[in-house]
């Protein structure tokens, strides 16, 4: 399997605050990649540094062999940032209309793929509505359906699942797992247990530092512990064991 | 492809923002009309003008409904006459010289009373033109009866007196500030302030909702995502534009001695500037609040040098100044269409400079999104 995503001895922060230290990171295609970490951990920061937003202040990206920042690499990424970026005072299928254009799908195919990225996320009856009048959880649905529009090569989800009900999160994930069996390489970040058990693999990250990688069972088992919280305690233990030791 | 689909989402979004479509399309107007009453409000008011060694016969010519006349004695000054007795003007007459200083504090009156003055002569020279062809009638009369007899001493005679005027201003001059004047420079003015703060305010709006980001995530380019809203907004600018001019021609009666399409011409390079260096300067405000405090420090500053007060007067530091102030180009080649009738090669050195600041503002634009994304 080919490597479609890979940073290695990445460093990057913002000014002189160091965010990621020594990170790498390989996703190969077909796969689902969960990031996972607290709150600051730097998870969004290692993805807008994946995407080419920032340039890497030590190390590299690459995406399809093509090392970051690329402008033309981003028309094969289906993109979710964090926070909401919708257009306010338009329709959701015009918000699904104008950035699938921005990501160069054909006008041809603009109407089917807008229907199919609303049904995978339940929006269908409120396409014709004015974002301003949707509910937190429809604006994070209709931000994820934005980034399916364009039918990417690579997914890049920044906390997909957050607001959104256990019904449509299994449909979600069932999708993913579809469009990973297509060959999509997935990467997302995530707070909840549950989708980490999804993700083929997971990447933990606490104080901008990987601190685990591997399959949740693998994990699981090389930690001798129950859950993959767990884990994730055990792992952060050891990782304050080990800078204090310097 | 991009570029139409960015044009198409900055109308729909515009299109659905009453509130701003409200500020694009009316308040210019309101803005424009309340100036237009300013100066048009005391208009019934009659003026006083005093009149010293003024031959009779051009003073009853003089009065009128609105002008009242005063025969003045005193010798002194007529600067220190209007001070104290706050007339209008002073009329004196020498010879055939007339000297008419004229308070000027209100330009309405000032011009009512160069006007009738110059009616009254008009009125007089032709009085005198027809007493004169009855006594030539008269004369031919005769002199079918006598022929031969000499009595040519009336023709030459009693010629109209042709009064050279002199004209004094206690305040101002006599390019001050009338309506006609200020409107071309006021329209000028009007198109860069809603351009320049709309287009700024957008796009601000985009950073700080995140969508600019989003949609640097996406291959489009920077020169696209620049051109889109120079397209987008250019559409409103020159909806804006047109809409001005045409108020102005239709409500004002503003008389345009040159060609319309080059007061357009010049407002929309106008716009277009206004909207690069919103852009540009919305870059660095971080909220609506920020980006108003913007207008003080680059708005306001231009009317100064946009013609309203003659720049040619001013310190040599501020003269150098104003060749950076994109509406000193704009509001000189409008007075200069509008009201002296130029043509598009006297006003072309001034559209070529707004022109480059267009072009050098994109550029800036162009560079500034680079600190969102670097390709
Ligand atoms: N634009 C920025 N400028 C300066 N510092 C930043 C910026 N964005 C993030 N940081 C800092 O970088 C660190 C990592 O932030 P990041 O957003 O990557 O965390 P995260 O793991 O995504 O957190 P969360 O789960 O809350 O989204 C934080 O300490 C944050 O303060
Ligand atoms: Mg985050």
């Amino acid at each position: 399997m080919s490597t479609v995503i890979k940073a290695s001895n990445l460093v990057q922060g913002y000014g002189k605050t160091i965010v990621l230290k020594q990170v790498n990171l390989e996703i190969k295609k077909g796969e689902i990649l969960a990031l996972i970490g607290p709150s600051g951990s730097g998870k969004t920061t290692l993805i807008n540094s994946i995407m080419g937003m920032i340039n890497p202040q030590k190390g590299e990206v690459t995406l399809l062999d093509t090392r970051m920042p690329n402008r033309k690499i981003l028309s094969n990424i289906g993109f979710m940032a964090q926070t909401d970026a919708l257009y306010w005072t338009m329709t959701a299928r015009e918000n699904l209309a104008f950035f699938g254009i921005m990501q160069g799908v054909p006008k041809k195919q603009l109407k089917k793929r807008i229907s199919y990225a609303a049904a995978v996320v339940n929006l269908e009856p409120s396409l014709n509505k004015q974002v301003q009048y949707f509910s937190g959880g429809m604006k994070r649905r209709l931000s994820l359906a934005i980034a399916l529009v364009a039918d990417p090569q690579i997914l890049i989800l920044d906390e997909p699942t957050v607001g959104i009900d256990p019904e449509l999160r299994q449909q979600i994930w069932k999708e993913l797992h579809h469009l990973a069996s297509e060959g999509k390489t997935i990467l997302l970040t995530t707070h909840v247990m549950n989708d980490a058990w999804e993700a083929d693999n997971l990447f933990l990250i606490r104080k901008g530092e990987a601190i685990a990688q591997g399959t949740p069972r693998t994990l699981i088992k090389k930690y001798e512990v129950q859950t993959i919280e767990e884990v994730f305690l055990k792992a952060g233990r050891l990782q304050d064991a080990h800078t204090s030791n310097d | 492809m991009r570029i139409l689909a960015m044009i198409k989402r900055i109308i729909t979004e515009m299109l659905r923002d009453k509130r701003t479509l409200a500020l694009i399309f009316l308040a210019p107007l309101v803005i424009l009309s309340l100036f237009y009453f300013m100066f048009q409000s005391n208009d019934n008011e009659t003026a006083v003008l005093g009149v010293r060694n003024v031959d009779a016969a051009l003073v009853k010519n003089l009065k009128n409904k609105q002008l009242k006349l005063q025969k003045v004695k005193s010798s002194k000054q007529a600067k220190e006459l209007i001070k104290q007795y706050d007339y209008a003007g002073i009329l004196s007459q020498k010879n055939e010289k007339l000297t008419l200083t004229l308070q000027n504090s209100d330009q309405n009156k000032s011009a009512r009373i160069k006007q009738s003055l110059q009616l009254a002569q008009i009125k007089l020279r032709g009085k005198t033109a027809s007493a004169q062809i009855k006594k030539q009638m008269k004369l031919i009369r005769q002199l079918s009866r006598q022929l031969g007899s000499d009595d040519n001493h009336g023709f030459a005679q009693k010629n109209a007196i042709t009064y050279t005027t002199e004209t004094h201003y206690v305040y101002g001059s006599s390019n001050s500030t009338f309506f006609d004047t200020l409107l071309p420079i006021m329209i000028g003015f009007v198109v860069f302030f809603f351009v320049f703060l709309i287009s700024g305010i957008s796009l601000l709006r985009e950073r700080t909702s995140g969508t600019l980001n989003r949609l640097l995530a996406t291959p489009i380019k920077r020169s696209e995502l620049i051109s889109g809203y120079l397209l987008g907004f250019g559409i409103f600018a020159l909806c804006q534009t047109v809409i001005i001019v045409l108020f102005s021609i239709y409500v004002f009666n503003i008389q345009i001695l040159g060609s319309i399409w080059n007061v357009l011409l010049i407002n929309i390079l106008l716009a277009l500037t206004a909207l690069t260096i919103g852009l540009f300067v919305s870059s660095f405000a971080s909220s609506e609040f920020q980006m108003v405090q913007f207008i003080p420090l680059i708005v306001i500053p231009q009317i100064f040098f946009s013609g309203i007060i003659p720049v040619s007067q001013m310190a040599k530091p501020l003269q150098i100044f104003a060749r950076f102030m994109p509406l000193y180009y704009g509001g000189h080649s409008l007075s200069e269409v509008i009201e002296k009738g130029a043509g598009l090669s006297k006003i072309s050195l001034n559209l070529g400079i707004l022109a480059i600041f267009i072009i050098f503002f994109l550029i800036l634009n162009q560079l500034v999104l680079r600190r969102y994304r670097n390709v």
